[in-house]
């Protein structure tokens, strides 16, 4: 069996009473070091959450002193507004739902999405998060190639560029540690994130792109607007 | 004064409220935590690591802020609202024109609002990228995950309610979405929602009962698990 595990011993009796800890790979904060530096909830932590709360609270007024609420005409069926939008949480969706058809864009992905967040913790390979290129380079590499490919010929077919190029631009990234093998911070960093940060960060990525794109850059018809065009 | 407070703070009145001393030693300052219902989510004392503002960012406590000033300046909305066809509208510009602060209410009601989706979810990019969801907090993660769409809903039920075109068609759009569930549920639970085919009174009569009182109620019971286990997993 694999050793994930070290022997910790205290010396210190008092503290520590005759113990040994196993302390079995990346896990809770509580096990992770003995003997921290505490300090007391009252006034440490509670004055601290006080200032955050007013400070949040100080900025929200000046937010609403100086901006308005948004308050259209009454709603009229009969008068669809070009473009008709969700609110901006949801133009990601609504972007995806002009690339896909309904079922893929406004179901299908959202519910892998959220899914997909769920079961994160229930991996072994997200818990234990080491290196993307610590074991068999090759392999990996192939792996890599061949799915970042499958994703791209299926984002190709239905031209979703704003999906392609963040997934392109991040896949490229991805692969620096293969290439260089030079001795180099950023590199050495690169290669020491798990597979699990580069899938998120894929996602938060996509997300904010799609998000940003149906909120901005898209006007009547659902066509691409620049910005200074108008914001719909 | 001081002895004025001093015999306050000893009163039998003062400490049938609160049991300890004022938070002037160690003891003290333990028992107004361990004693103090709003305290005791809190351990008596904390790594002075995890007080530091960018271990966390603060990201999640905020998100409570954000729900209590939601739920303080919803309430009082609320009294300025009738959720019916065209009060709804008429209300708002009551709101604008007639109430003191209507306007003010209205626009801190809806930044908070828009604030505490863009929070939640940089609580969740930051609980990832920390690697705070590794075992023994992994179903707190999967609540954490069920929150944001809690929130997310909470935000969007709300979204209709002033009844004017942004909310009508924004509220269209997203449930056409829904509509294309597949083996005829979309258009069952749609029907559910809007209490119709198309978005109209009964619509608005459910998302106020949804967005005021049913997704408040399981977000608060929710945060409270949450919170709870991430007391006892060792968190602050």
């Amino acid at each position: 069996m694999e050793k994930d595990f070290k022997v910790e011993e205290s010396t210190d009796v008092k503290k520590t009473p005759k113990r040994i800890a196993f302390i079995k790979g990346r896990t809770a904060a509580r096990v992770k070091q003995e003997d921290e530096e505490m300090v007391m909830t009252v006034p440490h932590l509670v004055v601290r959450e006080i200032i955050a709360f007013e400070v949040m609270v100080i900025v929200l007024a000046i937010i609403s002193l100086l901006f308005d609420a948004p308050l259209e005409w009454i709603a009229n069926p009969d008068h669809t507004p070009n473009p008709a939008k969700a609110p901006w949480y949801f133009l990601g969706l609504q972007e995806l739902l002009h690339y896909f058809p309904p079922v893929v864009g406004g179901v299908l992905l959202p519910a892998l999405a959220v899914v997909a967040l769920i079961v994160i913790p229930y991996f072994r390979i997200n818990v234990k998060g080491i290196g993307l290129w610590k074991g068999n380079r090759k392999r990996t590499f192939v792996t890599l190639i061949v799915s970042v490919g499958i994703v791209s010929i299926v984002l190709l077919m239905f031209e979703v560029f704003a999906m392609l190029i963040p997934t392109l631009i991040i896949t490229a990234f991805m692969v620096v540690p293969y290439f260089f093998t030079k001795k180099n911070r950023f590199v050495e960093w690169l290669g020491n994130l798990p597979l699990s940060w580069w899938v998120m960060t894929w996602f938060v990525v996509i997300v904010v792109v799609l998000t940003a794109i149906g909120t901005l850059f898209r006007g009547p018809g659902w066509s691409w607007t620049w910005p200074w065009e108008g914001i719909y | 004064m001081r002895t004025y407070l001093e015999r306050v703070f000893e009163s039998q009145v003062w400490r049938s409220m609160f049991r300890h001393g004022l938070p002037e030693s160690n003891r003290t300052r333990a028992e107004t935590v361990f004693y103090n219902f709003f305290l005791h989510v809190h351990p008596t004392k904390v790594r002075r690591r995890s007080v530091k503002f960018t271990y966390t960012w603060g990201l999640g406590g905020l998100s409570v802020g954000l729900f209590i000033v939601l739920t303080v300046t919803g309430a009082l909305l609320m009294l300025y609202y009738r959720p019916s066809i065209p009060q709804a509208y008429s209300d708002m510009k009551d709101l604008q024109f007639v109430v003191s602060s209507g306007q003010f209410l209205r626009n801190m009601h809806r930044w908070a609002a828009h604030a505490m989706v863009a929070v939640v979810f940089l609580h969740m990019l930051r609980v990832f990228y920390t690697g705070s969801y590794r075992p023994p907090k992994e179903f707190n993660w999967v609540i954490g995950v069920i929150l944001l769409v809690v929130t997310i809903l909470l935000s969007y039920t709300g979204y209709l309610l002033p009844w004017d075109q942004l909310s009508f068609w924004g509220i269209s759009v997203g449930t056409n979405m829904v509509r294309a569930m597949p083996f005829g549920l979309g258009d069952q639970i749609s029907f559910l929602l809007l209490g119709g085919n198309i978005v109209g009174e009964y619509a608005l009569v459910r998302f106020y009962v949804l967005h005021c009182f049913i997704i408040p109620v399981v977000a608060m019971i929710l945060m409270g698990i949450h919170f709870w286990r991430v007391r006892k997993d060792g968190g602050v």
